[in-house]
């Protein structure tokens, strides 16, 4: 089976998830057959990818396209004459949809698999070239990302609507994103399937990263780990959709009731200049701590030091650091309006609004060590028993009715 | 009826904490050791301004010194510029030395560390005017005999408390709500005090060189030593001129190709060519003249901005959180007898480190006017707490509890 995997970003270029799980998603399916040619709208090396191909989609005058900014916003292209332009994200996705058209001319596969909007125009383009099966998988609809129900860009939604409307089969990471689907833009259930996302701590994400040593790199929380403070942590982009003003209110609410909590937020984005300034006002601003963008060991770290993790997200497709956490063994404290937790019922839940809900939730695993015990142990249960090969799984059956299907 | 212009000028660098990060905490315990190349460096940016200020600055002091008996001024340099100096410009250190030899450049006392700690603890300000006074002593063989406060930070209390410490005078900013009728022109004496006397900045003369003396686009540009002291010469209501300001406005904030330093050279001889012009200290000013009023000021105003008040410093909420934090350690800081943790601690007390927490001029986009070496507030306060995490580490280790 060749498959045109059309992507936007992968480790160690991520800044998110989509990255992380586009990467273990493909091992999963090169190891059960799959020939995947991955296309990215970047330059870079990439290493840990030898099962499988990756390029970059470039105009033919460009020398090199580096990723600049944080969360896959803007683009940074050099010429070959020396000439260097920003390009932001749309301009980025029809360059990327003519250069994926020149590939598609020229590679041989079987069917093209395009995850989320950015690729979209390009998986059709593609399409309309090859006559070739078309799967969409959406980790994220609009509608999720603006945090409200028909809003958002209106020329994703176009994409978006346009792209589901005429893929052969859509794919949704959660059962709360497949519902989404169907909300925004009247996909018909029949046409969805759900395929959850998973996390694999066996596979190495570090790639060139220093491992350096084996204690904890967050040294000073260890510490007052051990003069029995509580460590709240969350790890993400720094982003309205993330509910983390939210999580700030609610952790004041903690921090009034346990005194010995210190909250540790990684992570960037546009919104960390807010939140410091709000958890400064909330009078929390000693007991916050804002660590900026971490991956390999540091990454790993934010999990582990956690006494809970808490994810209070407005929406979340599926949330992918929330089985990170129940892997690392740190007890979830979640939204419930995380995918996740539909897969992930041992932990608690609250109303990403409900900031006193939170706090109860997450206060109650501060002060019972035996809540979070329980928490984490059986988490990790519901976790060991699912894995990438049952995603993989699942996809390969849908790839195989799309190529093997005889049309009239 | 005799008129001096009384030139104070304020010397003083902070430590400035580096990328001081999360994972730093614990296990690192140097906050101000920025690489040399960093925005951060404290012994770079010492190099840059000996070169630009303070040599070149003191080469002219000493020749007009020389040349005008005259020619006097006062100067306060905190505790914490001196040890720079000490360290990464002996030569910028020795020329200050070599002005004070000639008797007529007093030092004023304040805070060793430019602290807000009149604020927030007195025993923790009395113990720094003490530190700063014994270098003062060492280095310039000099007792401070008048006090400013950090950034010029005064009300009712300071000057009260400056008062009962047997000080002569105490500066402050001249500043119009508190003046209300009065001119700053004059020597004035703090309600409910008995001896000290009051000597208030005259903004207005002194900020035309100290911040528009290259404003081309204002009506007094250019300026020049003759004209600045005809406008001097013009006030008849007027016993001393206060010109306040930051030393660095001589060749840091007013660079030498505005022709600063030609302003300086000339302004002794355009002053003094008139019969009973002359320059004073400022304790000679506060020895001179009587009282003209008795002022109370009860809030309290410093020389910065247009609210004249702390709210550069401790105007939001990182800046009054961090800065409460700092002052809850006193005691357990204190009683650990650990000298280098005390220092660490005293050197985050810098009033500048809550000036780059300041969001005032952020939010209105103007950043150009926002002098940090931090790319924005925000990461200022990370920095600072994380310093201020690893002291509670520091603390934790020796079996403090927390």
């Amino acid at each position: 089976m060749r498959i045109l995997m059309l992507g936007w970003e992968l480790p160690p270029h991520n800044s998110g998830g989509l990255g992380i799980a586009c990467y273990q998603l493909s091992k999963a399916l090169s190891e059960r057959g799959a020939d995947i040619e991955f296309v990215l709208p970047y330059t870079a090396k990439h290493p840990g990818v030898e099962f499988m191909r990756v390029n970059a989609a470039t105009p033919q005058d460009v020398k090199e396209v580096m990723k600049s900014g944080m969360a896959y916003q803007s683009f940074k292209y050099i010429h070959k004459n020396g000439d260097v332009k920003e390009l932001g994200m749309v301009d980025q996705t029809r360059i990327y949809e003519h250069a994926v058209g020149q590939i598609a001319k020229l590679a041989e596969f079987d069917l093209i698999h395009a995850h989320d909007w950015m690729t979209f125009r390009a998986a059709l383009r593609a399409k309309a070239i090859t006559g070739k099966p078309m799967i969409a998988h959406v980790h994220t609809v609009e509608a999720d990302r603006a945090g409200k129900e028909f809003g958002g860009n209106p020329l994703c939604r176009e994409i978006e609507e346009t792209a589901l409307s005429l893929a052969d089969r859509v794919i949704a990471i959660s059962e709360r994103t497949r519902e989404g689907i169907m909300r925004e833009y009247g996909i018909p259930s029949h046409k969805i399937d759900v395929v959850y996302n998973h996390f694999d701590p066996t596979v190495d994400l570090n790639f060139l990263e220093q491992v350096d040593g084996a204690d904890n790199a967050y040294v000073y929380l260890e510490r007052m780990r051990q003069l029995g403070y509580g460590i709240v942590t969350n790890i993400g982009r720094i982003t309205i959709q993330k509910g983390l003003t939210n999580l700030l209110r609610a952790f004041k609410l903690v921090h009034d009731r346990v005194p010995r909590s210190l909250l540790l937020l990684a992570g960037a984005g546009e919104q960390r200049d807010e939140l410091v300034a709000l958890a400064a006002d909330l009078g929390i601003g000693d007991s916050v701590i804002f660590t900026g963008f971490q991956r390999g060991k540091r990454y790993g770290d934010t999990f582990k030091v956690g006494d809970v993790f808490a994810m209070p997200s407005f929406s979340e497709p599926f949330g992918i650091a929330a089985l990170e956490a129940v892997a690392y063994g740190t007890p979830l404290v979640a939204s419930k309006q995380t995918g996740a937790t539909e897969i992930i019922k041992n932990c608690l839940t609250a109303d990403y609004w409900d900031t006193h809900e939170l706090a109860n939730k997450i206060t109650a695993v501060l002060q019972n060590k035996s809540l979070g015990e329980e928490l984490s142990k059986n988490a990790l249960r519901e976790f060991d028993v699912r894995s990438w090969h049952d995603s993989a799984g699942a996809l390969w059956d849908i790839y195989s009715q799309h190529t093997q299907e005889v049309y009239a | 009826m005799k008129k001096a212009i009384v030139l104070y000028m304020h010397v003083h660098q902070p430590y400035r904490v580096r990328n001081y990060t999360i994972f730093d905490a614990g296990v690192n315990h140097e906050y101000f050791d920025a690489p040399y190349e960093h925005g951060t460096s404290n012994e770079r940016i010492m190099h840059k301004v000996a070169e630009k200020s303070y040599l070149p600055t003191n080469r002219r002091l000493l020749k007009l010194l020389r040349a005008y008996p005259e020619f006097k001024l006062s100067l306060s340099i905190t505790g914490t510029v001196i040890e720079q100096m000490e360290a990464w410009a002996p030569e910028a250190l020795q020329s200050f030395v070599e002005l004070t030899k000639t008797g007529r450049v007093e030092i004023v006392g304040e805070t060793y560390h430019h602290s807000l700690a009149f604020f927030y603890s007195r025993r923790e300000f009395e113990a720094q005017v003490k530190e700063h006074e014994k270098k003062v002593k060492e280095i310039f063989g000099q007792t401070p005999k008048v006090f400013r406060n950090t950034e010029l930070a005064y009300n009712n209390d300071v000057a009260y408390w400056a008062d009962k410490a047997g000080y002569k005078a105490i500066l402050a900013e001249g500043w119009d709500a508190v003046l209300d009728w009065r001119n700053p022109n004059h020597v004035y004496r703090p309600s409910y005090t008995e001896k000290i006397k009051l000597l208030l900045k005259n903004y207005r003369l002194s900020d035309d060189i100290a911040f528009r003396f290259s404003n081309r686009s204002w009506a007094g540009w250019p300026l020049t030593a003759d004209k600045f002291t005809h406008w001097l010469d013009e006030s008849s209501d007027a016993t001393n001129f206060n010109l306040f300001m930051d030393y660095e406005t001589f060749g840091e904030h007013q660079w030498d190709d505005t022709g600063i330093f030609e302003f300086l050279e000339h302004l002794p001889k355009e002053w003094i060519k008139h019969k009973g012009h002359t320059f004073m200290t400022v304790s000679e000013v506060a020895d001179a003249f009587d009282p003209a009023d008795s002022l109370d000021i009860p809030n309290t105003v410093t020389w910065a901005d247009t609210e004249r008040d702390l709210s550069a410093w401790l105007g939001n909420g990182m800046q009054t959180s961090a800065i409460a934090a700092l002052y809850n350690l006193e005691e357990k800081i204190l009683d650990t007898k650990d000298e280098k943790l005390i220092e660490d601690w005293r050197k985050l007390q810098a009033s500048d480190h809550f000036y780059y927490m300041c969001t005032k001029w952020f939010n209105d986009g103007d950043i150009h006017a926002y002098f940090s070496p931090y790319e924005n507030p925000y990461d200022a306060f990370i920095a600072f707490m994380n310093a201020y995490h690893d002291l509670r580490f520091r603390l934790a280790q020796m079996g403090v509890a927390l």
